[in-house]
């Protein structure tokens, strides 16, 4: 299946006003014993073959819509409005790239400047970027701006036992081999956030953690905020952005930074990506912000408008002295969660969290009563709690795929001494129907 | 009439799409930590969707015209791709779900890996990366932590062209690299002279651009990568040009030691208005260890009636996980798809075609425009946007009157080293008329240049919207609307 439209007829002429005889005249730069390697690549196939052969392997997949599944842990099945992919599949906004030329591009950069402030409203911070990568390196660039900010000083880092695994790895991989200090990540799980306001003192940085944390647990970090403001650190928190929709934003708790996974704002689970990195801060700290900024201005006709901003902080400017490397950010990702900020709107929102705060206290408390089981923590949760099972959670996981639920997240996988502890998300997709199938099944297959 | 802002639009109590009722019984909300005040838009569905419809339609983009954006490589997007992304099985798959489950994702990247390995002539190739950015951050991560397993931490230095990318310097100096520019000769090649005196035991890595942001295919390649490799130094290739060699050469075995891929440039998954890329690295033998992991491996050979199994394998130096999850999968299917329907031959005529309209375009345009580096280019030409008889003209302007013909402008200062530089790249899916009329353009616009040069000052003309004022945006910073805080 060719996209190129030249007939031979064009080639011929093209080829006569270039003034060479064939196309691999054009090549002659090249090393000749290295031009025109044979690939040993599949036989081509047409547009029917290819969607043909690609729904026979998607078919090999067994997902989430197939099964009844809570299984979350930093990626969430939720309801995605209609309109939301109907404005994605506009070619207008998927088949442009990063907005350079502001006079035809406004739709981008209305949209970036609109999902700004839609991030900047559900967070409760001054200032968005136009999107990250995703929730960890969004984490990971809360740390490059803390050594920004601090200029070079300040190098221990406090990371929360309670972020996820795979954040505070790839964290690990943006900073070490440099000169920062991380400590934090082998306190007890069940110590809460003031175990780290005792780690704070004046060579920290930042102290960076998660809102609901990577077990589900939710806590205030207003006295953490003022822990860390105290000794001149800052605070850096993680959040899930549906959450936000039913609780305290980390701006109302004194947060600096607020980065997190954007994902369950309108995106398909899609194997882990593309999602949404969102990165906010305070307006002081705009400078010190990785990625790209829309801001608002005129036009020479006296119409408002939008354009990329503040560049001079960027790799195309700045170059080895950018505050980050990025390029790109996740254009289509950041319109994905604006288009479904905007159809769900205050109360839409509001409604996600609370189903998914209300289901997943139902599996909770029905989960707890069956012999055997418990909740392994006391705390306040959002949609996601960590059971503790009488069997060992890879055990209990396979015995329930077999009756058709995907189980939540075998924390052994991550943590030596939970092996028999597992991470059950819920959301609004979840009915009360699949909650009571699962606490049937898991009582059955628990004593089997 | 610009389109209203998000907040200006709806009334306080409308709703957009609602939420069925929890089906379960409601339990106390979290005392202190509710928020009393969600300031969200409040806007009907189609409230909503007309907004963004309307914005959209200020866009210029692939799908409404030409797109010469030089070193971006903005060709056609094939929607089948969009329609292979989506399938259910892909699009609702958890990333955590076990690998047994997963078969049909873990096959696409399988092969994916394998096909990446065979077009760029590598070892092993990892998908993690999520754009080219972050895949030169892998590659001068494993070049940094190679040069460790070997005792040279010594090796502190990288040399980067002064044609390279922005990126190249900042990556190597979040990886804490020192970064020597190299110059470029009269050709358009690097200075190779330049690049051997900078060939010493410090040396970590030269990062390559091939061809090169010029347009241009390095002349003496070979010996730059000798020079580099004899002083116990690797070489990164940039792969933002790839385009230009799909089935032409490959980069592994020319000598590059790793090699960042484009996915949304070389293998058409969409630009989206910036994002998402995806960045694969292609890595030589020795660096295979190396690579950010997961990657997907065959944990029991198929047979005849069987495919294989697949499952994850962590590389065993791995410089670790730079993303979570697998990458950026949506992309990877898109990619599949694509190769899938193009084969060895169809990569080739992709890479023939590109470099025959980057050809093109040089032969039509030069004359009218000063060609600096006059041969024969690859997918891009690079001109210089001024005249001496058209002293107050400069690339800008030509960029800004291109719009009133209907076309995006070239990438325009950049790169750095030709002054008032128009990096044209037409890529393999324009057809010849499409050249012509922009043929056409160019040569008018050049004309105007000398006879009406405030034409192309005040342009564009016929865009919805005229010559932003950066310098207030920067000045007076307003980077988000006005949220109501109260309720």
């Amino acid at each position: 299946m060719t996209f190129v439209p030249h007939t031979e007829r064009d080639r011929q002429q093209m080829l006569e006003a270039i003034g060479v005889k064939s196309i691999a005249d054009l090549f002659s730069a090249v090393p000749q014993k290295f031009r025109f390697p044979k690939l040993n690549l599949p036989a081509p196939l047409t547009e029917m073959e290819a969607l043909g052969e690609l729904k026979g392997i998607a078919d090999a997949n067994e997902s989430a819509d197939d099964l009844v599944s809570f299984l979350g842990a930093g990626a969430y099945h939720h309801y995605i409005p209609a309109g939301v992919d109907s404005i994605l599949r506009r070619g207008e906004y998927y088949t442009a790239y990063t907005p350079y030329q502001p006079e035809i591009s406004q739709g981008t950069l209305q949209a970036i400047f609109e999902y700004q402030s839609l991030i900047v409203a559900l967070t409760g911070m001054e200032v968005s970027n136009a999107s990250h990568y995703d929730g960890a390196t969004a984490l990971a660039e809360a740390v490059n701006m803390s050594r920004a900010i601090h200029r070079g000083g300040r190098n221990k880092i406090i990371l929360s036992p309670g972020i996820h695994p795979q954040y505070r790895a790839v964290v690990h991989t943006y900073e070490d081999g440099g000169d920062l200090q991380f400590v934090g990540e082998d306190l007890d799980l069940s110590a809460g956030p003031d175990a780290l306001i005792d780690l704070i003192d004046e060579q920290t940085g930042l102290v960076c953690v998660a809102y609901p944390d990577f077990f589900g647990r939710v806590y205030d970090y207003t006295k953490l905020a003022e822990a860390a403001h105290a000794k001149g650190a800052l605070l850096a928190v993680s959040a899930n952005p549906t959450a936000l929709g039913l609780l305290k934003p980390p701006g109302e708790m004194g947060a600096d930074i607020v980065t997190g996974e954007g994902q369950p704002l309108g995106i398909p689970l899609s194997f882990g990506g593309p999602y949404l990195g969102i990165l906010t801060t305070r307006n002081q700290y705009v400078r010190q912000i990785a990625g790209r900024l829309v801001g608002e201005t005129v036009d020479n006709r006296g119409q408002r408008g939008f354009v990329l901003t503040l560049s001079t902080r960027e790799q195309h400017i700045k170059r080895e002295k950018a505050s980050s490397n990025i390029c790109t950010n996740q254009g289509l990702m950041m319109l994905a969660a604006t288009t479904y900020l905007s159809l769900l709107g205050k109360s839409g929102l509001r409604q996600v969290a609370e189903s998914c705060f209300h289901k997943a206290h139902y599996a909770a408390a029905e989960i707890s009563k069956l012999k055997g089981f418990g909740l392994k923590f006391k705390d306040a949760f959002f949609h996601e709690f960590v059971i503790e099972s009488p069997i060992p959670a890879a055990e209990l996981n396979l015995r329930l795929l077999e009756r058709g639920i995907i189980d939540g997240y075998d924390l052994g996988n991550d943590y030596s001494d939970m092996q028999n502890c597992v991470l059950l998300a819920v959301t609004e997709l979840n009915s009360k129907e699949e909650i009571d199938y699962l606490v049937e099944t898991l009582a059955e297959v628990a004593h089997a | 009439m610009p389109e209203p802002l998000i907040y200006d639009l709806g009334a306080p109590g409308r709703t957009g799409v609602n939420m069925p009722a929890p089906d379960v019984p409601l339990v106390d909300l979290p005392a202190g930590l509710v928020r009393e005040n969600l300031p969200l838009p409040e806007l009907s569905e189609l409230e909503a969707l007309r907004h963004l419809t309307r914005l959209s339609q200020l866009n210029h983009s692939i799908l409404t015209g030409f797109y010469p954006l030089g070193s971006c490589t903005m060709k056609y997007n094939p929607i089948v791709n969009e329609e292979t992304a989506r399938l259910g099985g892909f699009a609702h798959a958890h990333p955590l779900q076990p690998a047994e489950m997963m078969q049909g994702s873990l096959a696409v990247m399988y092969h994916l890996q394998e096909w990446l390995k065979e077009i760029g002539g590598f070892a092993a190739v990892s998908l993690q990366p999520a754009a080219g950015a972050q895949g030169e951050l892998a590659g001068v991560l494993m070049i940094r932590a190679y040069h460790a397993s070997r005792g040279e931490t010594q090796r502190n230095k990288v040399l980067i062209p002064d044609s390279a990318h922005g990126t190249n310097p900042a990556t190597s100096a979040m990886s804490g690299y020192r970064v020597v520019e190299i110059p470029s000769d009269a050709r358009g090649n690097l200075d190779l002279e330049a690049l051997k005196a900078e060939c010493d035991d410090t040396l970590a890595a030269l990062m390559l651009t091939n061809p090169n942001t010029l347009g241009l295919f390095e002349e003496q390649v070979q010996e730059a990568i000798e020079a580099v490799h004899a002083a116990g130094g690797l070489v990164y290739g940039d792969g933002a040009n790839m385009n230009a060699l799909l089935g032409i050469a490959r980069p592994g075995d020319l000598g590059v030691d790793v090699l960042h891929y484009n996915l949304h440039k070389t293998f058409t998954t969409p630009h989206g208005g910036g994002g998402p890329g995806s960045g694969p690295v292609g890595v030589a033998a020795h660096l295979a260890d190396f690579l950010p992991g997961p990657i997907v491996g065959i944990e029991e050979e198929g047979s005849e009636e069987m495919g294989p199994v697949y499952g994850w394998h962590q590389p065993p130096k791995s410089i670790g996980r730079l993303k979570a999850f697998h990458g950026q999968f949506g992309m990877h299917v898109r990619a599949f798809t694509y190769i899938l329907m193009q084969g060895a031959e169809g990569l080739r005529s992709v890479a023939e075609h590109a470099v025959l309209n980057g050809n093109y375009l040089r032969v039509k345009l030069q004359g009218a425009y000063k060609v600096p580096y006059d041969r024969v280019c690859m997918h891009e030409v690079v001109l210089e946007g001024r005249w001496a008889d058209a002293p107050d003209i400069h690339a800008l302007d030509i960029a800004k009157r291109l719009m009133d013909f209907g076309f995006h402008p070239p990438t325009n200062y950049f790169p750095l080293i030709v002054r008032e530089a128009l990096m044209i790249e037409p890529t393999e899916t324009e057809s010849k008329e499409v050249l012509d009329a922009f043929v056409d353009a160019m040569l008018k616009i050049a004309e105007e240049a000398h006879t009406n040069p405030e034409l192309l000052q005040q342009a564009p003309h016929t865009t919805k919207y005229g010559r932003m004022d950066e310098v207030k945006a920067a000045r007076q910073l307003v980077l988000c609307c006005e949220i109501p805080r109260e309720q």
